[in-house]
């Protein structure tokens, strides 16, 4: 096609094929290197040997994958839900505010690594500290970008509301949460992978199953081959979760485009 | 005589933004009958759009008294007896023309307790919409964009418009052209209006009646009745009669320093 700089098939062909390209090419450069060098397989495992073990321990790595699944898409739902509603309580009332936000600064700037174990002391070994720390991890991106969303409303369409005499509960149904909603998914995007981390770390301490569980044991067991498999997988995970995010957000907020 | 629809009382009104708070109007009296095209003329800073959002209830005043249509400001605003045009458009991004126009009906149900004078299709026929029901506003240019802001402000059918420079922020072309339309549509409705603008040929096109303010604090000057004939074609802008009134205003903004 003449014009092809913006059809369908060009987009495809940049957007996908493109990174794809990259991709295929860093992994030939790694078979290449540890082929050149000759790196151990405990060290540096072949790119073929990471697929056949994806392929061979698919069950096991299924197994593992679903807790993690579980954990981060509970940790990212409970973290947005509750800074969409702090930030809400946060708009309407400034002494709130002014209370909170250090506070929550404060938290944001405790080391996840450190909370982990504490979390997992206070919460025993099941699901609760995984789900609270991915939920720890993805409420402060979603809480900052959630506050200064909702006041970026247009000044006159609030004028508006006002002479219209709107309630509060309407202002934010007409103007506050749709003027939030490219502000809260820059947000999710940010969690939708970091609430993946949040669960992998907690699954670190105190588990005997989940990607992050396998990652470690894999780790110990120099079974390097299995661990870049799991780590593969926790990538294709937290890519989905990015791009079932991005897909909403293209569904429901079509007047940013 | 008509009956008196907005009538300002030694009205005053300053700011207390900083040490020092800033006198926005000073002893403002001021008097619009029903049916009347009455402008506010002055330079920017004078405080005039103040005075329109103290007759709409959006700021209250330091001192003195506003009634519209027989009651407070309050009231009107609550009974919706004024729409509001902004400088900006401030329309919904996320709402097509339609769903924009539509907007005041559905704040506090009001569509469902009244009778709506006007479908909001056709009252973006009247701004000359026709066919852009379904355009999102970044679809549509500034002065669409504030064509169906219009509409908006119409959709209830209010005795009053109030507008704040509706096209102040249009290039020329655009504001002769909508000009043309405001009156039009001025003649359609039977609405009185009351409208706030710092272009003197403007004030004279459009109005019945123009109260010249001077600078901060602003203070109505002189009030000057346009007697040009109605209704007006753009080319009554090249008569002897408009250019004697747009001199004399400028002579009446002169005195004001």
């Amino acid at each position: 096609m003449p014009t092809a700089g913006r059809s369908p098939r060009a987009v495809l062909l940049r957007r996908i094929l493109l990174p794809l390209t990259v991709i295929a090419g860093l992994v030939i450069v790694w078979d290449l290197t540890i082929r050149a060098l000759a790196v151990p397989a405990y060290m540096v495992p072949a790119p073929a040997a990471v697929a056949r073990a994806l392929v061979k321990e698919r069950a096991m790595l299924l197994d593992n994958a679903i807790p993690t699944i579980l954990e981060s898409l509970g940790g990212f739902a409970l973290g947005n839900l509750v800074a969409i509603a702090a930030a809400l309580a946060f708009v309407h009332n400034k002494m709130l505010e002014r209370a909170l936000y250090p506070v929550a600064v404060a938290v944001r700037t405790l080391p996840i690594v450190a909370i982990a174990p504490i979390l997992v002391l206070l919460l025993g070994n099941g699901y609760a500290p995984k789900v609270a720390i991915a939920a720890l991890i993805t409420f402060f991106p979603t809480l900052v970008n959630m506050v200064e969303g909702l006041e970026s409303a247009d000044v006159q369409a609030m004028e508006l509301m006002h002479v219209l005499s709107a309630s509060p509960s309407e202002i934010v149904r007409y103007v506050r949460w749709p003027s939030s909603l490219p502000y809260l998914f820059s947000a999710m995007r940010i969690a939708s992978t970091s609430s993946v981390l949040g669960a992998l770390v907690a699954e670190w301490i105190g588990t005997n199953k989940g990607l992050g569980y396998l990652i470690v044991l894999t780790t110990y067991d120099f079974r390097t081959a299995l661990l870049y498999a799991a780590m593969v997988v926790t990538s294709a995970l937290a890519l989905l979760f990015f791009f079932l995010v991005s897909i909403l957000e293209s569904l429901l907020v079509r007047w940013e485009r | 005589m008509a009956p008196v629809e907005i009538a300002c009382h030694d009205v005053s009104m300053a700011f207390a933004t900083g040490a020092q708070p800033v006198q926005a109007l000073a002893g403002v009296d001021l008097e619009v009958e029903r049916g009347d095209f009455v402008s506010l003329l002055g330079p920017s800073g004078c405080g005039k759009s103040t005075l329109l959002r103290l007759i709409a209830d959006v700021l209250q005043p330091t001192s003195g008294s506003i009634e519209v249509r027989g009651g407070t400001a309050m009231r009107a605003r609550l009974a919706r007896e004024f729409g509001f045009v902004f400088q900006h458009p401030g329309l919904l991004l996320w709402r097509t023309a339609r769903a924009n126009v539509s907007l005041p009906l559905e704040v506090g149900g009001w569509g469902r307790h009244h009778d709506p004078p006007h479908q909001p299709d056709d009252l973006l026929a009247l701004v000359g919409l026709k066919g852009f029901e379904d355009a999102y506003p970044r679809q549509l240019s500034g002065g669409m964009q504030q064509r169906v802001s219009i509409a908006r402000a119409l959709v209830t059918g209010p005795p009053i418009l109030l507008m704040d420079e509706p096209f102040g922020a249009l290039d020329e072309i655009t504001r002769d052209h909508l000009n043309q339309e405001l009156l039009r549509i001025w003649a359609a409705t039977g609405t009185t209006i009351l409208f706030v603008t710092h272009s003197i040929p403007e004030a004279v096109y459009l109005s019945n009646r123009v109260f010249v303010f001077t600078p901060r604090p602003g203070r109505v000057l002189s009030q000057v009745r346009i007697d040009l004939p109605s209704p007006r074609e753009p080319s009554v802008k090249d008569t002897p009669e408009f250019v004697k009134h747009t001199a004399a205003l400028r002579r009446a903004l002169a005195q004001g320093g």
